[in-house]
């Protein structure tokens, strides 16, 4: 199997990990499924440093964000499909 | 077939009360931030000891006190110590700590400050400690499968690959070695908030699950509420944690209890610094998420060998307890390398599976308590921090 650029540890996830370094807008991600070796293509929206979430899908305001399967917290702000998820658009729905 | 790791065996030194220890210390104990200086002293003066200074000590009280004293006793304790020689300002407070120790059967001897000068003290103590070292040095190590042996876990410095790579790897160990009979535990109360019900879950019986969501209950309305300013956003996640990828604090937490693997179940929740009093398993114990705290706590609990997975690189150590460190960053690795025992990158790169990763701790377990030094060991590090649970008198 080809190094994956992404991976996202439960299918019920709508964003996923970028695992390389110096990751480009543009680029087609092959995108791994840790849960059951699954994949995918996706392409990247933004320049994203490696540890840093990217859409699977649409988000907007007031959605929840889903990772390990659970509830991380909720967009604050919109990501497209293939964008930047991070602290300036998710928040904790705790504090 | 099923991994049998009372087969792997390692050599170890079997303590007097029975525990087996990876490291022969003979370490030089103040009781109190004033004796720092006459234990950093006798440490000088007889090479093969080690000082453990520390902040606190006097006009504590109460539960703080208490885990003073548990700190204090259980580290001494710790079956990676041979011999140890407590100094303190006081003869009653060190006598204290010396007969805590000394229920262990291991050699321990105490000397006071007071009436006597720090010259005095000092000079009595070397002569102990050097004997204590010759006693120590002619100690032998003996096989002991790897599953007698007590290993706690604990993350740092961690973001998105923690929760991909590291922190299952060692969730893969404790999966393999509790069925053969390894004390395991866990602990950073704060960190599991938002997989508090997860956490909850994973208890042996409904009873332990009670236990934990008091634990858990008791730091948000006893520290987290009275204390706060606006929220823990500054706190937790950390900025490393944050730079790494981490955005919420429910995110670290289903990372961080990725450690605990997929079988086990704890089956009791302990104080900070309490010893584990029901077998061989995994424990919870109630501690602080700052690394040098909690590791300080767990070592004291007796635990010899740390599991400590980290993503942007945390490099703690602990002066007693040798601290493996396992990253799957790739970017940690290259930039931080030389505080990296175990890389599991390939994790990340689809080129390594948890269960290859689980064995390669395993090993690196293995290979540490034979004597390999780890990292933090060859680059200094012995963070001795104790946990202060309020302002003294």
């Amino acid at each position: 199997m080809s190094i994956p650029q992404l991976l996202v540890h439960d299918r019920r996830d709508n964003v996923g990990v970028v695992v390389v370094e110096g990751l480009t807008a543009g680029t087609e991600m092959l995108c791994v499924v840790t849960e059951d070796d699954s994949d995918f293509k996706l392409t990247a929206k933004a320049d994203i440093p490696i540890g840093h979430k990217v859409a699977l899908t649409d988000l907007k305001a007031g959605d929840t964000v889903i990772k390990y399967g659970e509830d991380i917290g909720r967009m604050v702000g919109p990501a497209e499909k293939g964008g930047h998820v991070h602290v300036h658009n998710l928040k904790t729905k705790r504090w | 077939m099923a991994f049998d790791a009372r087969q792997v065996m390692v050599n170890a030194w079997r303590r007097e009360n029975g525990r087996a220890g990876v490291r022969n210390h003979v370490i030089i104990l103040p009781v109190d931030d004033i004796s720092n200086a006459a234990c950093e002293a006798v440490a000088n003066n007889v090479k093969g000891t080690m000082a453990l200074p520390h902040g606190y000590g006097r006009l504590q009280f109460g539960e703080d006190l208490e885990l003073h004293w548990r700190t204090m006793i259980g580290t001494g304790a710790n079956p990676n110590v041979a011999a140890c020689v407590v100094i303190g300002i006081e003869p009653e407070w060190t006598q204290l700590v010396v007969d805590g120790i000394a229920r262990t059967g291991k050699p321990v001897a105490g000397i006071s400050i007071e009436q006597k000068g720090d010259f005095e003290t000092i000079r009595q103590a070397s002569w102990q400690a050097k004997e204590f070292v010759h006693w120590a040095t002619g100690l032998q190590k003996e096989p002991c499968p790897v599953a007698d042996l007590w290993v706690s876990t604990k993350c740092g410095e961690s973001d998105t690959t923690t929760g991909l790579g590291s922190c299952p790897t060692v969730g893969n160990m404790y999966d393999k070695l509790i069925p053969q009979g390894l004390y395991g535990v866990f602990g950073e109360t704060t960190e599991i908030t938002g997989g508090e019900h997860l956490c909850k879950a994973r208890a042996a019986t409904p009873e332990v699950g009670e236990k934990f969501m008091k634990v858990f209950q008791a730091y948000q309305t006893e520290v987290i509420e009275p204390h706060k300013t606006s929220d823990l956003s500054d706190s937790q996640p950390t900025k490393g944690n944050i730079l790494g990828g981490l955005t919420t604090i429910e995110e670290k937490a289903l990372g961080n209890l990725e450690k605990i693997g997929r079988s086990s179940t704890y089956i009791d929740v302990l104080e900070p610094a309490e010893p584990p009093a029901k077998g061989p398993g995994l424990y919870y114990m109630d501690t602080s998420s700052a690394a040098a705290e909690c590791v300080t706590l767990m070592a004291a609990a007796g635990y010899v060998i740390h599991t400590f997975p980290t993503g942007q690189g945390n490099v703690i150590g602990n002066p007693i307890v040798p601290v493996i460190k396992i990253s799957a960053n790739p970017r940690t690795i290259r930039t931080m390398g030389e505080h990296v025992d175990v890389d599991v990158s390939g994790i990340l790169r689809r080129e390594m599976t948890i269960d290859q990763a689980g064995d390669a701790l395993i090993d690196m377990i293995c290979r540490t308590a034979n004597g390999r030094v780890t990292a933090a060991e060859a680059l200094g590090h012995r963070e001795f921090v104790m946990t202060k649970l309020y302002r003294s008198a």
